[in-house]
């Protein structure tokens, strides 16, 4: 018979740790539905999405009442629209957002993903239309995100997209500004975006990637917390090593879940991203994580460090766990989506400086970070480009994703409910980058040798 | 293919019989039982086949944790891959 222990660990787990599957994502190519008539474009891509994921939330359903693990978001990831967009000259691209949001409406996910460009080292037909409207198309739509990849490891920084990108940034929020500028939640800037992440909101479907797939994020920092609790006192390589072996077992979860909703769905297995997706439930956060390992509060002297062997070890301990590992895989740290970050940075403990140096050895970037209302555009887009050079030198995947919360200034308190959370308008350097920012151009692909 | 179906509670009469009734009810063989009573809590842990079962998995786990809360016991009945997966190497 299974061991006891083992089989009451994985209640606990489930029932007072919050371990759940944060998302099945299907990704699907929407490279057949590209027509220049965009109406006609339209009507392929919601038949297309609508056939393959049709039955996607009730086998997801059927599994979770089987495994009797929570399977918390269905969603979708989608070829960028803006190559889509590119072949209708002329017309908005907020109609495929529409088109996306009937889709998302008709089978009853919770997000579609790939409203987004790839413009690292330039501007294709298409990106700069699809760029100019997602202001627009996030204020008309609710479960649609947009992510926006201004640079890479290989190609350098786009700053035009980025000097674009602080400004389409704000107008996110300010559209929204009734609804929490909430716009700006659902809008990521990356660099070195991955082509299977299944993770909100900067999910699409690479050009790479087959027709469709199925990715699986799972999560679970509570699991890993409850674990360390049991290694009180013991030295940082037993800290690592109980964390590879919690990080083996959710991943396995996701594995189990992956291959089930692939079977069960006739679609292809993609990859399980075994990411530490914190909630704002109180014991899910990755914060605590930290502060379990000896921190007194996330935010301070050693949380770099602290972050950095956390992150390591999930991605070790996920690794064996799978057959396929991507998307972001490692530790987020969103710092309205975790009750341990809302709380360091209320207290002031944690800063945007801090944060910065976090997303050097985290899995993603700046993310769900409140800023006032009146932070310029060209500081939006400098923060952008700070964040981006990180990730180009350190060849990792780096986002930012900042709420400009309109009319509210820092202390100020911006609430988003469900799994976005709510978090304090953080302070950030306002002296200006003005003339750096407007120079546009490209910052060169550094040098992958002489690393020091 | 089994279910592992645990029961933890307050321990009074008749908890093994009222669950592995339910069992039988639905076509579910008991494969085997383990269980303890620590002070007056009752810790329950079973195995069942599940072959012959007659109405789906979730439905039935969802009847027994009803079944459950009614009893004031929590119980749970899940997939035994799922254990297997994320136990063994």
């Amino acid at each position: 018979m299974i061991n006891t222990n083992d089989i009451l660990e994985t209640i606990s787990m489930i029932e007072q740790e919050h371990l759940d599957i944060r998302t099945v994502t299907i990704g699907i190519s929407l490279l057949d539905c590209i027509d220049p008539d965009i109406d006609r474009a339209c009507q392929k891509v919601y038949d297309k999405i609508t056939r393959i994921a049709a039955r996607q939330v009730a086998v997801c359903e059927e599994i979770e009442g089987e495994l009797g693990v929570p399977i918390i978001n269905k969603r979708i990831s989608v070829t960028p629209i803006s190559m889509l967009a590119a072949a209708c000259h002329g017309q908005s691209p907020v109609k495929f957002a529409l088109t996306l949001e009937k889709a998302s409406r008709a089978l009853g996910v919770d997000f579609i993903g790939g409203y987004s460009a790839l413009v690292q080292k330039g501007f294709a037909p298409g990106d700069l239309a699809l760029i100019e409207s997602i202001p627009e198309a996030l204020s008309v739509t609710d479960h649609i995100c947009s992510s926006v990849n201004i640079g890479s490891t290989r190609a350098g920084i786009n700053m035009d997209a980025v000097c674009k990108m602080g400004y389409i940034v704000k107008e996110a929020a300010r559209l929204t500004a009734d609804r929490n500028c909430i716009g700006a939640a659902k809008l990521v800037v990356f660099c070195n975006a991955v082509e299977d992440n299944p993770f909100m909101a900067g999910a699409f479907h690479g050009v790479g990637e087959a027709d469709c797939c199925i990715n699986v994020g799972v999560s679970g920092p509570g699991v890993v917390r409850s674990a360390l609790a049991k290694h009180k006192g013991e030295d940082l390589s037993a800290v690592a090593e109980c964390i590879k072996r919690t990080a083996f077992k959710i991943t396995r979860i996701g594995q189990l879940v992956a291959t089930r909703a692939s079977e069960r769905l006739g679609i292809p297995f993609g990859i399980v991203d075994l990411s530490l997706a914190p909630t704002p439930a109180v014991g899910d956060s990755v914060a605590h994580i930290l502060e379990e390992m000896g921190l007194e509060q996330c935010g301070g002297c050693g949380t770099t460090a602290a972050l950095a062997l956390l992150n390591d070890a999930v991605k070790k301990g996920g690794v064996m766990a799978s057959g396929h590992v991507g998307g972001l895989s490692g530790a987020f740290i969103p710092v309205t989506e975790d009750a341990g970050m809302i709380n360091a940075a209320t207290t002031g403990c944690l800063t945007l400086e801090k944060l910065e140096a976090m997303t050097a050895v985290c899995s993603v970037g700046l993310d769900m970070i409140n800023i006032p209302g009146d932070t310029s555009p060209e500081v939006i887009s400098a923060l952008i480009a700070d964040e981006a050079a990180i990730g180009m030198v350190n060849s990792k995947t780096m986002a930012v994703r900042v709420i400009p919360a309109i009319g509210k200034k820092v202390g100020d308190t911006l609430s988003f409910g469900g799994l976005l959370g709510e978090g304090p308008v953080m302070n950030i350097n306002t002296a200006s980058p003005h003339e750096f920012i407007h120079r546009g151009g490209r910052i060169p692909a550094p040098l992958q040798s002489l690393k020091n | 293919m089994r279910a592992v179906i645990t029961v933890v509670g307050k321990d009074r009469v008749g908890i093994l019989a009222t669950v592995s009734g339910k069992c039988a009810e639905n076509g579910l063989n008991i494969v085997e039982v383990t269980q303890s009573v620590l002070q007056d809590m009752f810790c329950m842990i079973m195995l069942a086949d599940i072959g012959e079962m007659e109405i789906s998995f979730s439905q039935f786990a969802e009847n027994l944790k009803k079944m459950g809360a009614e009893m004031n016991m929590d119980i749970h009945c899940m997939h035994e891959e799922i254990f297997d997966t994320m136990h063994k190497v």
